[in-house]
This record gives C-alpha cells, sequence and structure tokens, in this order.
C-alpha cells in the first residue's frame, strides 16, 4: 500500500470517528436507564409521551405541508426558468440561497414584525394561521435544498424540447407540467421532498420563536429536564434524518439503473 | 393558393434579424428542404411554421388559414426534432399515443392508431420498450410514428438524422421519403447537409444569413446555381481565379493557360479578374505524357464538341473508397475531382503530369473577382 492510500485511510477513520463516537457514546447512555443493565426503557418513555407523539406527529405533518406548498412553488419556478427566463437563474438562485446566509432567528424575527396581530396580515392572532406562517417560514428555509434538487432534476432533462414536443401534439400547460414534465423530475422531487422533511422534522428556533407544540422545541424542553431520553430523542432524530437520506439514495439510485442504456 | 403559404415572413430578436422576407409556396404533398448554413435562419423559419417562435412581420397559412397567431397545439402540424424529443417516462406506444389521447379519442381506436403506427415505423414489437431502450434510429423513428400518429395538416423535421451514424442515416432518409411519398404529407424538411436536400427534396430553399439564396429543385439548385453561396454551399465546387481575355467570346487566362467558357461575359471587362466555377464530376482526368496531352484534346474536340484542357501536376490523391478524389494543381489554382476507383487500373501517383479537360458550358463565371 503506497503512503498516499495510508493517509487516505487514516483520514476516512479520523472522520468516521469524528461522528461515529459520539453518536455511540449518545446510544450507549440512552440504554443507561436502569441501573446496572443496558435496556431501552428511555426509548419506551419517550415513545408513551403523548407530548412525543403529538409534537412528533405536528412536526410531520407540517413538513407534509411545507413539501407541498414548497413544490407548488419551487417546480413551476424552476420550470419558467428553464423554459423562458434562463436569464433569471442568476437572481433566482440568490434568493434560494438567502435562507442559508440569514439566521433563522432573524428571519423569525421579520414575520413577527411584519405579521403580528396588529399588522395589516395579522397570522400570528390564531393557532391555525400561525401554523401556516410556520409552514410558510419552513418553505423558505427548506427553499436552498428544494430548488437545488429540483433545479438539478430539470436541468437533466431537456424541459424545453419535451415541451415543445408536447406542445406539438396538442396539450395544453396543466398536461404538459402533470404528464410530461413532473413525472420525469420525479426524484428530483423526492430526494429534495425528504431533504425537506429532514430540515423541518427537527427545526427549533422558528417553531419556538412562533410557540407552536413541533417537535425540535420538544427535543429541547426533554434534553433540559431529563438525562437519558434526550439521547434517546437524539438517537431517533438521527434515525429518522438517515431514513430520510437512505430514501434519496434508494430512489436515485432506481433511476440510473433506469437510465442506463 | 399553395396548401401551405409562407408570406414576407420576418424574424427580429431585438435589432437582430434572424430571417428576413421568407416568402414560399408548398403545395399539396410535396417535399421541400431548407438548407443552409448553421444559424442561417432555416430552424427559425421552421420553429414559425411549428408556432414556437412568432413572426415579427408576416403570415404563414395552412390551407387557407391563417396560423401565424395560433399556438402550437391548435396548429395540427407534427414535429420530429433533432434530439428525437420522446418522453422518457412513456413506453413507444405511450408516446405515439401522447397525440391522440390530448385529441380524446376513444380507446379501440388509439390503440389501432398506434399498432398502424408501429406497423409503419418496422417496430411493431417494441411498443412496450422506454426510450432508452431504444438504439437513436429505433427512437427516432418512434418519434416519427408520435409525429404522424395526429394525422398533421404538414409534417416539420428538424435535422432528425444528424444525431445518427452515416449508414443509418441513409437508410432512415429513404425510409422517411418513401412514408412521406406513401401517406402523401406536405413535408418542411430542415437539414445542413446537401446530400441529405439533394437525395430527398422535391425543391429546395438555399438560405444563408437569414435569407433565401434560391428556391428549385435539387436538379436545378446544383446544376444552375444562381448565387455565389448556392454554387460553393450545394456540391463540391472548384474556384480558379484567373483573367478575362475576351469576354465576348468567354476567354479566359487561368495560370498562363486558355479556356472558353460557353455564355460570354458581360459584367466583366477584357483584363479583369475573374473567377470561376466548375463542379469536380464535369472535370475529366487523363493520365497522359506531356506530348500526348495535345493529340487527347484534340480528340476529345472532335468526339464531344469543343472542351477546355489544363496541363497540371497531380498535389494529393485521396482514396474515398468507390471514388477517388485527386487534387491538380496548375500554378496558384488547384482543383479536385473524382474518378471511380477502377481495381484494375493502375492508382494516380502524386506528382505525375496530367491533362484536366472539361466542357465550355461547365465552367462557370462568377460576379466579382474575389473567389
Amino acid at each position: 500500500m503506497n503512503q498516499q492510500k495510508i493517509g487516505s485511510w487514516i483520514a476516512i477513520i479520523i472522520g468516521t470517528l469524528y461522528f461515529v463516537v459520539p453518536l455511540i457514546g449518545t446510544f450507549e447512555f440512552s440504554l443507561r436507564m436502569r441501573r446496572g443493565e443496558y435496556s431501552l426503557d428511555a426509548y419506551r418513555v419517550v415513545f408513551a409521551d403523548p407530548r412525543f407523539q403529538a409534537t412528533f406527529g405536528y412536526s410531520t405533518l407540517m413538513a407534509l405541508l411545507t413539501i407541498v406548498v414548497g413544490v407548488l412553488i419551487v417546480v413551476p419556478t424552476s420550470y419558467w426558468i428553464q423554459l423562458r427566463l434562463p436569464k433569471l437563474r442568476p437572481l433566482v438562485e440568490f434568493i434560494t440561497l438567502m435562507p442559508l446566509v440569514i439566521p433563522a432567528i432573524v428571519i423569525v424575527f421579520g414575520y413577527l414584525r411584519l405579521y403580528n396581530s396588529s399588522s395589516i396580515l395579522p397570522l400570528t392572532a390564531s393557532a391555525r394561521s400561525t401554523d401556516l406562517l410556520l409552514v410558510f417560514s419552513y418553505v423558505t428555509l427548506a427553499l436552498p435544498y428544494l430548488y437545488r434538487a429540483v433545479d438539478t432534476g430539470m436541468r437533466a432533462i431537456d424541459v424545453r424540447v419535451l415541451t415543445e414536443a408536447a406542445e406539438n401534439l396538442g396539450a395544453g400547460w396543466p398536461t404538459i407540467l402533470f404528464k410530461v414534465i413532473l413525472p420525469n423530475v420525479r426524484v428530483a422531487i423526492l430526494s429534495g421532498a425528504f431533504l425537506t422533511f429532514a430540515t423541518v422534522i427537527g427545526e427549533f428556533t422558528m417553531a419556538s420563536l412562533l410557540n407552536r407544540p413541533a417537535f425540535g422545541p420538544y427535543l429541547q424542553l426533554i434534553g433540559a429536564n431529563r438525562a437519558y431520553e434526550p439521547s434517546a430523542l437524539a438517537v431517533i432524530a438521527f434515525l429518522v434524518t438517515w431514513a430520510c437520506m437512505g430514501l434519496i439514495n434508494v430512489v436515485g439510485r432506481g433511476k440510473q439503473i433506469k437510465a442506463a442504456p | 393558393m399553395a396548401f401551405l403559404d409562407i408570406t414576407d415572413v420576418c424574424k427580429n430578436y431585438g435589432q437582430q434579424t434572424v430571417v428576413q422576407k421568407f416568402d414560399l409556396d408548398v403545395e399539396r404533398g410535396e417535399f421541400v428542404s431548407f438548407l443552409g448554413p448553421s444559424g442561417c435562419g432555416k430552424t427559425t423559419t421552421l420553429r414559425m411554421v411549428a408556432g414556437f417562435e412568432v413572426p415579427s412581420a408576416g403570415a404563414i397559412r395552412i390551407d387557407g388559414k391563417d396560423i401565424t397567431r395560433l399556438r402550437p397545439n391548435q396548429r395540427n402540424v407534427g414535429m420530429v426534432f433533432q434530439s428525437y424529443a420522446l418522453f422518457p417516462n412513456m413506453t413507444v406506444a405511450d408516446n405515439v399515443a401522447f397525440g391522440l389521447k390530448i385529441a380524446k379519442k376513444p380507446a379501440n381506436e388509439i390503440a389501432a392508431r398506434v399498432d398502424e403506427m408501429l406497423k409503419i415505423i418496422k417496430l411493431p414489437h417494441l411498443g412496450g420498450r422506454f426510450p432508452y431502450q431504444l438504439s437513436g434510429g429505433q427512437q427516432q423513428r418512434v418519434a416519427l410514428a408520435r409525429a404522424l400518429a395526429i394525422s398533421p395538416k404538414v409534417l416539420l423535421l428538424d435535422e432528425p438524422l444528424s444525431a445518427l451514424d452515416a449508414k443509418i442515416r441513409v437508410s432512415l432518409r429513404e425510409e422517411i421519403r418513401s412514408l412521406q411519398r406513401s401517406l402523401g404529407i406536405t413535408t418542411i424538411y430542415v437539414t445542413h447537409d446537401q446530400e441529405e436536400a439533394l437525395s430527398m427534396s422535391d425543391r429546395i430553399v438555399v438560405m444563408n444569413e437569414g435569407r433565401v439564396e434560391q428556391i428549385g429543385t435539387p436538379f436545378e439548385i446544383y446544376n444552375n446555381p444562381k448565387t455565389r453561396f448556392v454554387a460553393s454551399f450545394v456540391g463540391t465546387l472548384n474556384l480558379l481565379k484567373g483573367k478575362v481575355v475576351d469576354p465576348a467570346a468567354g476567354k479566359i487566362v487561368i495560370d498562363g493557360q486558355e479556356v472558353v467558357a460557353s455564355k460570354r461575359i458581360t459584367h466583366l471587362q477584357a483584363g479583369e479578374a475573374c473567377t470561376v466555377a466548375l463542379r469536380p464530376e464535369a472535370a475529366t482526368l487523363h493520365q497522359s505524357e506531356l506530348q500526348e496531352a495535345a493529340k487527347i484534346a484534340s480528340s476529345f474536340a472532335k468526339e464531344s464538341g469543343p472542351r477546355n484542357r489544363m496541363l497540371g501536376t497531380i498535389e494529393e490523391v485521396s482514396f474515398l473508397g468507390s471514388v477517388v478524389r485527386i487534387r491538380v494543381r496548375f500554378q496558384e489554382n488547384a482543383i479536385s475531382l473524382d474518378t471511380f476507383n477502377n481495381p484494375n487500373a493502375t492508382p494516380p501517383v502524386r506528382g505525375s503530369q496530367v491533362t484536366v479537360t472539361f466542357g465550355r458550358e461547365d465552367l462557370l463565371v462568377l460576379e466579382g473577382a474575389e473567389g
């Protein structure tokens, strides 16, 4: 084995240890709830907690709504940029990257000033309208991931020619979008959706400052008051995220096999 | 009135004019090719007929109906794209059926039509495959079937064969032409390949820099080019620089050797520089010694009327299979000419002195001095 290979292996091992050791430590700690032996008691307690079910269910619902709203905004935008307004691409890319640059706390304070109960659009006046605001704020947060995933998918197919071919055969815009374009960027949309889900499910800042019963604030609350349950919750959150990443890979690989000549 | 009538159509992008005053009448069932180099406006014109571009001026009529401002999905015009443009998520059969489903045809009618189209393109067994499972030639046939399935009034083909390899290109162009003839469908075919245009078309529209240079049958375009561009773009053309000696008699001197054109030269005076054009197939090569050259020339004069002759040296010999392309240099000028490969004859040798003969009527004196 030459020196370069040894160096690469050492880098990989150090990197892996850096990520894996804390996870193993957290997992191991989450099993120590029963004194003197390993058990899944912490997980049992977490799953039995009605607040866990409520907050996890709430965040899942918010994530799904975020995906729906995000897809409805991002897919037509990306399609139109690709088809008719390619010159606007840099501007749209800049806008979609803004949530990565501006901290979530700044965005949410902006929302609170803009949509408070005495504003002309008082979205924080009721719980349901605040939920709506939370969904929109999650859409903003997920924009960099969702837009990039969808845009990459759009670039992989010849959107312009497929649109023209469909139009030439008599199709109108709804048919073109739903029967020709969407099925061909399905994998990209799913990738974006999983990334959105993983981002939203554990989000803390926006949910907390908008005072919504989401999974992120629940994680924080448990972490401040309990010993073993936060570790169990951290492992659960990691598993959810990994499941999303795994699904992206599975779906992506399926597409690659299909695309092979 | 013509079936497809394109009248004074122009297309501008800002200050840039890409198509100017395009006028064309296409009869029902006619096969017309738009031929020209990249950027000459041929595809833009085709896209205006399809409805993907809106003309800046002028009108387009199909069967008497003005379609200039109609959306592409309201024109009933079939189009085959260079990149096939098959829908990757649909099978071959679904691709062919797409336009029929949009038109809300009954299911049994759609199935019958798809079967019919797949038989026509000789792929009846591949209806269940996806586009990525087909070769380029098969994909383009499916694209053709899809465009024809909706029974369009006009079929538009935008360089449909340019992504295919040479052998498939030749066989597919024959198939397209025979299919077009059997269906009697009015067809516009865009290509930059002169061989394709010459072999397939009833008429050719030669375009350059957004203008129509000439419209004519392949025979007219090749043998009687109206402009210098058409003469140089269509076919291989030898351009020779010379000097006018006697305009009335059509006499010109090229590299010190006198040749005669069949027509009198009206646009140039004696002593003025000129450029003459000669097709490779119009010239004949004689591999004889210098002293015999004069005899050959005189014998040709007796056999087939007066012919020009020029003495030169073989500069290059390119073996192209059935044809051998030979480049003969005089002094400043050189010409390329093609001879059939004869396995029993001695191949021409570089550096040997030869006589090139050609008819007076084959010499085309171009306007202006520069070639």
